[in-house]
């Protein structure tokens, strides 16, 4: 579950933390694109020290770092299956260059959970929402997505107690093979599901007697405007962009093994 | 028989929700945890049967120390009903639901009939046996959690906040059944914000605020000091108010009985009247 922990936000206030949404979602996506971008180790090396001034501008050091502890397995994973068939398809030879292209591969998951991360981390759902609805998604839809980020938790909590209720009522969930062993989820997610449906419903109870939909034409206590930082970012942000694309068609990137 | 020795727990969150809390609860014993809201009730009553493991001391129920043994053989003399039955509720019928547990615990196929049908008949939910338990009322819901756990007969049992939710007379008969409980000599440890509840049945009171235990002793001395009750924001129960109002006119304070109480008034008027 850890690598949820480093994607739910927690209220702190830093420079990265005032940046608007929108700004830094254009932020992450050209990360990623830049990420796909390059399957070669020395670019998506700096793409990855690139962020390391968000993270400890947005003081959330520590929980970023749980988040990439727990992206850690998956990337391991990553790391063992590209060595593997590489290793398997050509001829059961193991070269220094198919190891430097596992890895590369690994960082380029590792860069796009950490600029996801990031950007989690230091965005509020409140501010998420706004940003949708300022880019014309339906206010419906808007909310429905920061609910939705927004009862992660409570659900993660809820799946907790009930799965003590049941180990309270004698069920192992680690018992047996890999089939039995999902079997014994179902009396976890039974229940899990069951209540969040109620929960909706009550959910959507207490919305209709607070109002909600009576105006089509609503405003916002807060509204998004663009300051200085954004203007900023979004520079960095388009020169980042430029210069891999650049770099991806007019220059020629040295693997490490050349190198050295 | 669950014996505490100076156990602390803290969350993963690093809050430290125990400080050391020792206890003995004998068998038979029926005792109410009372206390605030963050007090630790719910955490410390998870150790009975190793839902959670203490970071520091010992808990031992029957002996056995709960750090080197699973949930699943704990529960089977540590049966535990959670708050809210909807947390654990997800058979087809109310039948399946009771029989849960017994398959778990490996009981054999007639053996799991009987009981399924002695703890329907114990909650009045017979009538039930073959609806789903997601179209019995909320009431309903928490009968047949307590069912699903009476099921498999375990010496101890313990209640996170029972009377949540129910009508006097559920309340009455929930009251009722524990003192049934205890006359087969079974545990039964309830954590509760209910006064009145607690003042009804007078058991061992236990008190606790902000991780330890701050008061524990008979419900009729805990429950009639207001200093101590000040201490984790419980209101005295109203038999306990009225007669610390006449403590003036030389009545006792300490009554939370109704019984008893009836009897001294009746006991007063008649003196008066006989003057």
């Amino acid at each position: 579950m850890s690598i949820f922990d480093g994607l739910r936000f927690r209220k702190v206030y830093s420079p990265i933390h005032n940046l608007d949404p929108r700004i830094k979602f254009v932020y992450v996506i050209s990360i990623f694109v830049c990420a796909i971008l390059f399957a070669q180790i020395i670019p998506l090396l700096l793409l990855f020290i690139l962020q390391l001034p968000f993270v400890l501008l947005a003081r959330v050091q520590r929980q970023w770092l749980r988040s990439l502890r727990g992206a850690s397995f998956l990337a391991g994973l990553i790391f063992v299956i590209n060595v593997a068939t590489t290793y398997f398809t050509s001829g059961y030879t193991l070269t220094a260059s198919n190891v430097e292209y596992a890895a590369s591969l690994t960082l380029r998951f590792v860069v796009l959970i950490e600029s996801f991360s990031v950007f989690f981390l230091t965005t509020s759902p409140d501010h998420l929402g706004l940003a949708l609805e300022e880019s014309r998604v339906p206010y419906e839809f808007a909310f429905a997505f920061t609910t939705a980020v927004r009862f992660v938790p409570v659900l993660a909590e809820e799946a907790q107690t009930i799965m003590d209720a049941q180990k309270a009522r004698g069920l192992e969930l680690e018992k047996g093979g890999l089939l039995k062993r999902i079997r014994n989820y179902v009396p976890v997610l039974i229940p899990l599901i069951v209540s969040a449906i109620r929960r909706s419903l009550e959910l959507a109870e207490a919305m209709e007697s607070r109002a909600w939909g009576a105006t089509k034409q609503r405003t916002n206590l807060y509204a998004l405007k663009l300051h200085r930082g954004d203007y900023a970012l979004l520079a960095i942000t388009v020169g980042i962009l430029a210069t891999a694309v650049y770099v991806h068609f007019f220059v020629s990137i040295p693997t490490i093994i050349s190198l050295l | 028989m669950i014996e505490a020795e100076n156990v602390h727990f803290s969350y993963p969150n690093k809050v430290e929700a125990l400080k050391g809390v020792s206890i003995t609860i004998k068998d038979g014993e029926f005792v109410a945890i009372m206390g605030q809201n963050g007090a630790g009730k719910s955490t410390f009553v998870k150790h009975f049967n190793g839902l959670l493991k203490p970071t520091s001391g010992t808990i031992r129920s029957d002996g056995v120390e709960t750090t080197k043994s699973s949930v699943a053989s704990l529960a089977r003399n540590v049966g535990f009903v959670f708050q809210n039955p909807d947390h654990q509720l997800f058979s087809e019928t109310v039948e399946d639901e009771i029989a849960f547990a017994l398959k778990n615990f490996g009981f054999e196929a007639d053996v799991i009939e009987k009981r399924v049908t002695w703890a329907l008949n114990l909650l009045s939910l017979t009538q039930y046996r073959k609806t789903s338990p997601f179209l019995l009322s909320g009431g309903e819901r928490k009968r047949v959690a307590l069912a699903s756990v009476l099921a498999w007969d375990p010496k101890t049992l313990i209640l996170d906040e029972p009377t949540i939710g129910q009508d006097h007379e559920q309340k009455e008969k929930l009251r009722q059944f524990i003192m049934q409980m205890q006359t087969q000599g079974k545990t039964v440890v309830i954590v509760t914000h209910d006064v009145e509840f607690v003042a009804e049945s007078n058991p061992r009171v236990v008190l606790m605020k902000e991780g330890k235990i701050v008061a524990d002793g008979i419900g009729k001395e805990i429950l009639t000091n207001p200093a101590i009750l000040e201490l984790s924001s419980i209101v005295l129960p109203q038999i306990a108010q009225v007669f610390m109002k006449l403590k003036s006119l030389g009545f006792p304070k300490n009554i939370i009985d109704i019984y008893e109480a009836k009897e001294i008034i009746l006991k007063t008027l008649e003196s008066k009247t006989g003057k």
